[in-house]
C-alpha cells in the first residue's frame, strides 16, 4: 500500500466502440502530477467520464498508454488495479443491502485486511467525512440523506487510502448549499491527504473551486484548454471555452482571490471617545470626506462623514458598519460587502481589529492586472 | 357427519399424500429456481435474450397441463418423473421474468460502483446484484409454488403423486358413495397446503431479505 501521491500520465488515448464510425475519445495525452486535482469539464458526451473510467479501466482504452506512478495499468489485473484507486460517482452508488460500516469497509476487506483494523478504519472514515461513527455506522444507505450518502460516497472510496481518486460528478445529486460544504470538506480533506485527484464535472464554478487545474474538453474529449482556473478566466483559449466558462468571468475571477493577495487600502480613523471637532480638523488637513470610527479595542463601529462631525458624540453620527470582511475572504466576498457598504469595506484581523480596507477601486485595479498578466504571459 | 368420519378413519394416508403433494411441489420450485435464475443471468443483460427466455418460458405455460403431461407419458413412462418435468416448467416462467426483472431493477450507479472499486464479476453478481434480486425471485419462486399446487393435483392423471389421487377417484366414481367426499377431500387439502406454504414463502422472505431493502 501507498501512501505516497502517484502521477498519471496518459499517452494517445483512444476508445473506439465496435460499430461507431467515430473514437468515442480521440489520441489524449495528458500528464496529471502527484497530489494534483485535474478537473475535467465539458458539456455532456463529450467523452470527459470514457476518458476518465480508462484510467482504472471500467472502459478499456483501444489504444494508447496509461501509466500510474509509472506501472502500466493495462499489465494489471484490472479488478486488482480498481482496488488501488479510490472511486466516487455521482449518487454515492451505496449498496443499499449493506450497512455505512460494510459499504465502507469492502475495499479493505477485498485487499484482505485483518477485521480489527477494518473496523477501525471504518471508524476513522466516517469521523473524516464529518459523520459520527457511533451514530451512523450501522445505518443503512436508505436511512441517509442525499449529502450524507456522499460523505459515506467519498470515505468508501478514501477507505484503503489510494494514492488515486477518481471522482465523477460527486456532489452532482445535492442541493446547491450541501454541494457546496462538500466541495469545502473536499478541498481540506485534500490539503492533508495529498491525493491525485481526477474530477469530473460539467460545472464549470465547480471546477474553477475544486481544480489545481482544469481541462476544457470538447468533442471525442479534445483537449481545448488545459490550464489553472485563474488563467483559463482571465483568457480563454478561444470562443468554445469562453462560452463554458460563461458570464461573469471576471466575477468567478474574484472568487479565486483572497483579500491578503491584493494592497489593503489606508482609512482615516478615528476612536469613538474623540472629539468630533479633533476629528473634523483631522479630515480636514488630509483633505478626506470620511472617517472610520473604532471602539477600544480597535474594532470597526461607524462610518462618518466629514459633515456629520458637529455637536454629536461619534457613537452615535454617521451610520454603522454592517459589513468586514477578513484577509481570508474572497474578494468577491470584499465586492459583495463594498456594494452594501457604499464605497468601502473594512478588513479586521482575527480578534475583529481594524488592519485596513478594501475599496471598490482596488478591486477594479486588480481585474485589470489580472487580465494584463495573463495576456502577456 | 360423513365427510369427517371419512377423514379421521384414513387420516394417515390423507397425511401421506399431503406431504407427497407438498415435497413434489417444493422440490420442482427448487429445481426451478436453480435452472430459472441461471437462465435469468445468463439473458438479463441482452434485451433480445430476456424477450426470448421470457417469451419461450410464457409458451410453456400456455401448453394445458393435461395435454402437456400426456405428452410426456410416452417419453418418460408413468409416476414422479413426468410429474416432476411437467411441474418444473410450469414453475420457468414467473422465476425467470421475476429474476430478468429483479437484476434489470438494479440502480446501474450501484453495480458501476461495484464494478469500480475492484469487484470482480462473480462477486458484483452474487455480492451485490443477486441480493438486491433476491426479493424479486423469492416473489416469482412463491407465485410458481401456488401455480404447481393446482398443477400437481392433474398429475395423478399419470399416476404422479399427491392429493390428485383422491380428487380423481373420487371424480371416477361420482354417484356411488364418498364419490364427492373424496374430491372434496382432496381439494381442501389442496387449499390448505397452499397457505401454509404461502404463510412459509413470508416467512422465509423476512429471514432472508437484507435489513437495508427490507419495506
Amino acid at each position: 500500500m501507498t501512501d505516497q501521491a502517484v502521477d498519471i500520465q496518459l499517452e494517445n488515448v483512444t476508445k473506439r466502440y465496435p460499430g461507431g464510425r467515430q473514437a468515442a475519445v480521440e489520441d489524449f495525452s495528458m500528464s496529471i502530477a502527484a497530489g494534483e486535482i485535474v478537473v475535467f469539464v465539458g458539456p455532456s458526451g463529450c467523452g470527459k467520464t470514457t476518458t476518465m473510467k480508462m484510467i482504472n479501466r471500467l472502459i478499456e482504452p483501444s489504444s494508447g498508454r496509461i501509466t500510474i506512478g509509472g506501472t502500466d495499468a493495462l499489465s494489471l489485473d484490472a479488478d486488482e488495479l480498481r482496488r488501488g484507486i479510490g472511486y466516487a460517482i455521482q449518487q454515492a452508488g451505496l449498496f443499499p443491502h449493506l450497512t455505512v460500516g460494510q459499504n465502507i469497509g469492502l475495499v479493505p476487506g477485498l485487499q484482505g485486511w485483518a477485521k480489527a483494523k477494518t473496523a477501525s478504519r471504518v471508524e476513522e472514515m466516517l469521523e473524516l467525512v464529518g459523520l459520527d461513527a457511533g451514530e451512523f455506522r450501522d445505518r443503512f444507505p436508505r436511512q441517509l440523506s442525499g449529502g450524507q450518502q456522499q460523505r459515506v460516497g467519498v470515505a468508501r472510496a478514501l477507505a484503503a487510502d489510494p494514492p488515486v481518486l477518481l471522482m465523477d460528478e460527486p456532489f452532482g445529486a445535492v442541493d446547491p448549499i450541501t454541494r457546496g460544504n462538500l466541495q469545502d470538506e473536499l478541498l481540506s480533506l485534500q490539503s492533508e491527504l495529498h491525493k491525485t485527484i481526477v474530477f469530473v464535472t460539467h460545472d464549470f464554478d465547480e471546477a474553477v473551486k475544486l481544480g489545481d487545474r482544469i481541462a476544457v474538453l470538447g468533442p471525442k474529449s479534445s483537449i481545448l484548454q488545459f490550464d489553472t482556473p485563474e488563467a483559463i478566466l482571465a483568457a480563454p483559449a478561444n470562443d468554445t471555452v469562453a462560452g463554458f466558462v460563461g458570464a461573469g468571468a471576471s466575477l468567478k475571477q474574484l472568487t479565486l482571490l483572497r483579500v491578503r493577495d491584493i494592497e489593503l487600502d489606508e482609512t482615516e480613523t478615528a476612536t469613538i471617545d474623540e472629539r468630533p471637532a479633533d476629528v473634523r480638523a483631522r479630515l480636514t488637513a488630509k483633505n478626506r470626506k470620511y472617517a472610520l470610527v473604532l471602539d477600544n479595542r480597535r474594532r470597526p463601529k461607524r462610518w462618518v462623514h466629514l459633515r456629520d462631525l458637529n455637536d454629536g458624540a461619534l457613537s452615535t453620527v454617521g451610520r454603522p458598519v454592517n459589513d468586514q470582511v477578513t484577509r481570508q475572504s474572497t474578494v468577491q466576498d470584499a465586492l459583495e460587502a463594498i456594494l452594501t457598504e457604499g464605497g468601502s469595506v473594512p478588513v479586521v484581523g482575527t480578534r475583529g481589529e481594524y488592519v485596513g480596507a478594501v475599496g471598490i477601486d482596488t478591486v477594479m485595479e486588480t481585474v485589470r492586472k489580472l487580465r494584463e498578466e495573463h495576456d502577456h504571459g | 357427519m360423513a365427510l369427517w368420519t371419512y377423514v379421521t378413519a384414513r387420516w394417515q394416508s390423507l397425511l401421506m399424500d399431503s406431504y407427497l403433494h407438498a415435497s413434489a411441489v417444493v422440490q420442482a420450485t427448487l429445481l426451478a429456481a436453480v435452472i430459472g435464475v441461471g437462465l435469468g443471468v445468463a439473458v438479463y443483460r441482452s434485451p433480445v435474450g430476456s424477450a426470448v427466455a421470457t417469451a419461450l418460458t410464457s409458451a410453456i405455460l400456455t401448453i394445458p397441463s393435461f395435454a402437456l403431461l400426456g405428452l410426456l407419458l410416452p417419453v418418460l413412462g408413468l409416476g414422479v418423473p413426468p410429474t416432476m418435468v411437467a411441474l418444473v416448467l410450469y414453475a420457468l416462467l414467473p422465476i425467470v421474468r421475476n429474476t430478468v426483472v429483479g437484476l434489470n431493477g438494479i440502480d446501474p450507479a450501484v453495480v458501476d460502483a461495484a464494478r469500480g472499486i475492484g469487484m470482480g464479476r462473480l462477486r458484483v453478481l452474487t455480492g451485490v446484484e443477486l441480493r438486491l434480486a433476491w426479493p424479486a425471485i423469492l416473489t416469482g419462486m412463491r407465485v410458481s409454488t401456488q401455480l404447481l399446487m393446482g398443477i400437481a393435483a392433474i398429475a395423478a392423471y399419470v399416476k404422479g403423486p399427491g392429493l390428485g389421487n383422491l380428487i380423481f377417484s373420487g371424480l371416477s366414481r361420482v354417484g356411488s358413495a364418498n364419490a364427492v367426499d373424496l374430491a372434496l377431500v382432496g381439494t381442501v387439502g389442496v387449499i390448505v397446503i397452499a397457505l401454509l406454504l404461502d404463510g412459509g414463502y413470508v416467512l422465509v422472505g423476512r429471514l432472508t431479505t437484507p435489513r437495508g431493502i427490507r419495506d
